[in-house]
């Protein structure tokens, strides 16, 4: 990546190492993921250690360490989405995609996820597919909207 | 840009204006934009809305208000129409026009989009008629189906600020922290921790530079719990102003700087709050002089990074300084020494929320509702209301507010419509992954954070979670178990290892291959998990696996013993056949991955055991319940 982006990002925090999380944050919302290179660049832009960036970096569940998928489909796993049903939709996306949960199929288009609630209960069982809602999911609605961005399997 | 308030008057002069300007007879069409509502299409709803009354040329006849959140997420998107007050219920662009000109310009009531009560038949016309809202008690959430909450004006205009310019011009900061110690308000994060004495420790630790951190904590990770993201997504203002009260009892005169922690997967309220906040500065709200006084005090906002055990204090605020979110041991309390070592008072969301009610209404409208009495012990009971989040096997899904003391049978059946389906209600799981979940035989018992406590659970932040005859509690226990191991932060072994060995234990139980002596193994690491962790994620993990042995030991002896589950949920111990109520249309073999169901056109249709998953597929798929779980 440019590592002139990660500059710029550091800068905006005026360098402070208490910074370090929205710093991750800014990085991976521009990127989709957190390269090596730029959590280097960090570690030196902020004099800390690389490892204590790494740390944060595998700590938090927001970040990857890996490349993700232009499409990126979450399955809510919250407790009402459980009882109605949602580990049988990662399941069959798992199947279908040939991923596990957290993984990116190699042709580096879609990212299976999970998330542990989003709140939005009342649809539960719910996937979000690139930002959008999908509630009341079952298996025949999924291939509905996966075949919306071109997945079938 | 406005000019800021420069003192408590000018505020006052200020809503007057605002009040002036605003004719109440004016239409007001509030459309909710919470999460539930905005899943089920409520931003096209409004997009709608304005270009229809552009197109009729009604700019000057209506106001068009997107709120936060409503609650009743069931039945959205949902839309109220002032002044009349119609409530309608799953509304569509389609019916923005009727809407219009049947309900906004002749003030008529539309049937059609009017919620039925399923059991009475009786048609609502406003929200108050509806069962889900009858029943409830809604003080925090009570302009959530009023307010724009991007305008600082809505806020303004319904009283907002009024607990600030009081507490400035006519209480002393001590004045202030006694009415919140004499409210006997709780910590509505879980702990149920009594705010006035938390404030009073952290106004009495040394200080010597005059720095004490006042925080929010919205790092909302329970699943199942939403009420802090509908507060600050949808009153945002509420929130800060109690932090601002808070501030200036705990802090002034001194140096009080103010943060609020919000969850990663919240980017709206981040959004709401930052302009929020933005407007507050530019009155004169927030930052130095606050109306004219020589209090200052200002907030930021810090994203979390999803970690669920950022919801603990220490961890949080490791966060805030930029370091992984480890609890530390709280030898010394963050009161007298947490963020950057310095005194820091953190508290929820929604306990920020109750603190200018309770300046504006008075310590006794508060303590007036609720249970127990703490007019000498703030411990003494439960004061207030509380917010929770019903979800799972229930009609009516949303987020309910109830007085303190509510039992759960009023919470469920009389607000919640009772089970989906017409099936049986089993449990309902309380507090998180930290609670515990509750049989049909507590359904008397009043919710309050000491009673729920005594029943092997606990008031967490507020999600309820019901269960119906169709979930497995071992396997209700075993998803709570994987979350905490997930969510774990290694820093003890007794949490990091033991909470590991209890996943794999129950793994087993849910397998089939349970042995004699797994419950009392469980039993026992449970217990050294609970009492060598260093913070409540630990000492907390096993309450929903215990709480589920404690209520019903019997479905862990079936998995055990008989090697069955009675609620045919956990894979290896079911069967999928087909019946003779089979047509043979072939559906479920187009369906099944594995190509596990065979059989001709118009005959019956058989499954092969051994290529079967269990996925369930073809149950969902047919339409002619032909096929059996045993």
């Amino acid at each position: 990546m440019d590592l002139a982006k990660v500059d710029r990002i550091v800068d905006k925090y005026q360098g402070s190492p208490a910074a370090l999380l929205p710093i991750l944050q800014d990085i991976q919302a521009q990127e989709n993921w957190l390269p090596r290179e730029a959590l280097q660049r960090v570690a030196d832009k902020l004099q800390v250690p690389l490892t204590r960036v790494y740390g944060m970096a595998t700590f938090f569940r927001a970040f990857s360490l890996k490349p993700r998928g232009k499409h990126i489909c979450t399955v809510c796993m919250g407790t009402a989405c459980h009882v109605r049903g949602a580990p049988k939709l990662v399941e069959k996306i798992e199947r279908d995609m040939k991923i596990r949960a957290g993984e990116t199929t190699p042709d580096l288009e879609f990212t299976l996820e999970t998330v542990n609630c989003v709140g939005a209960c009342a649809l539960g069982p719910l996937v979000i597919l690139d930002g959008t809602y999908h509630g009341n999911i079952t298996s025949a609605k999924l291939d509905k909207v996966l075949k919306g961005i071109g997945r079938t399997k | 840009m406005r000019a800021r308030l420069t003192s408590p008057q000018a505020l006052e002069k200020l809503r007057a204006e605002i009040a002036g300007r605003r004719d109440p007879e004016k239409p007001v069409l509030s459309i909710c934009a919470g999460t539930g509502c905005v899943a089920y299409g409520s931003l096209k709803l409004a997009d709608a809305v304005r270009e229809e009354v552009e197109k009729r040329g009604l700019g000057d006849k209506l106001e068009v208000r997107i709120n936060g959140c409503h609650g009743f997420c069931e039945r959205g998107p949902l839309v109220l129409c002032h002044p009349h007050g119609f409530f309608y219920q799953r509304v569509q662009p389609s019916d923005v026009g009727e809407i219009l000109e049947q309900s906004i310009l002749a003030g008529q009531p539309i049937e059609r989009l009017q919620y039925v009560d399923p059991v009475t038949g009786a048609r609502a016309v406003k929200q108050q008629d509806v069962g889900f809202y009858k029943h409830q008690m809604r003080v925090l959430l009570e302009y959530n189906g009023w307010i724009d909450p991007t305008s600082i004006e809505d806020y303004i205009a319904v009283g907002g600020y009024a607990a600030l310019a009081k507490a400035l011009s006519t209480m002393k900061p001590e004045e202030v922290l006694d009415a919140i110690y004499k409210s006997g308000l709780r910590g509505r994060g879980g702990g149920g921790f009594p705010a006035g004495v938390k404030w009073k420790e952290c106004r009495n630790a040394p200080a010597p530079d005059g720095v004490r951190y006042i925080i929010a904590n919205g790092d909302e990770g329970d699943p199942g719990a939403f009420m802090d993201r509908s507060l600050m997504e949808g009153n945002p203002h509420l929130v800060i102003e109690g932090m601002i009260l808070g501030a200036y009892a705990i802090a002034h005169p001194g140096h009080p700087v103010g943060y609020i922690y919000v969850r990663n997967e919240y980017p709206l309220a981040v959004e709401r709050l930052g302009l929020a906040l933005e407007k507050a500065r530019e009155l004169g709200l927030l930052g130095e002089k606050i109306l004219g006084t020589d209090f200052g005090f200002d907030i930021q906002i810090n994203r979390g990074g999803g970690a669920f055990v950022c919801g603990e204090s220490t961890a949080l605020m490791a966060s805030i300084e930029g370091f992984v979110g480890e609890p530390r041991a709280k030898h010394i309390h963050t009161v007298v020494q947490g963020l950057y070592n310095k005194p820091t008072n953190l508290n929820n969301v929604e306990t920020w929320a109750n603190v200018p009610l309770i300046l504006t209404r008075g310590v006794d409208w508060f303590t007036s509702i609720g249970t127990g009495d703490v007019s000498k012990d703030p411990w003494g009971g439960s004061k207030g209301t509380k917010i929770f989040a019903l979800v799972g096997k229930v009609n009516n899904t949303g987020l309910v507010e109830v007085p303190m003391g509510k039992t759960l049978r009023e919470i469920i059946f009389d607000i919640g419509g009772g089970i989906r389906d017409g099936r049986q209600f089993k449990a309902v799981q309380t507090g998180g992954p930290s609670g515990g979940c509750l049989p049909a035989s507590h359904l008397d018992m009043p919710v309050d954070f000491d009673r729920l406590t005594e029943a092997g659970s606990m008031m967490g932040s507020g999600g309820m979670i019901v269960m119906d005859d169709s979930t497995c509690m071992v396997d209700v226990a075993r998803y709570f178990l994987h979350f905490l191991a997930d969510e774990s932060c290694g820093k003890c072994v007794t949490c990091r290892e033991g909470l590991k060995h209890l996943c794999k234990i129950v793994d087993r139980i849910c397998a089939g291959q349970g042995r004699e002596g797994d419950l009392e193994l469980l039993d026992e690491i449970s217990l050294t998990v609970e009492k060598a962790s260093l913070c409540a994620l630990g000492q907390t993990a096993p309450n929903p696996l215990r709480s589920t042995m404690r209520y019903f030991r019997d479905e862990y002896v079936a998995h055990i013993r008989d090697h069955k589950c009675p609620a045919k949920v956990c894979k290896a111990l079911i069967t999928f056949g087909i019946n003779d109520k089979c047509t043979g249309c072939m559906v479920c073999a187009r369906n099944c991955p594995t190509g596990a169901i065979t059989g001709e056109r118009k005959k019956l249709h058989v499954i092969d055991q051994s290529k079967c998953i269990r996925c369930g597929v073809c149950q969902e798929v047919c339409k002619f319940d032909a096929v059996d779980v045993a």
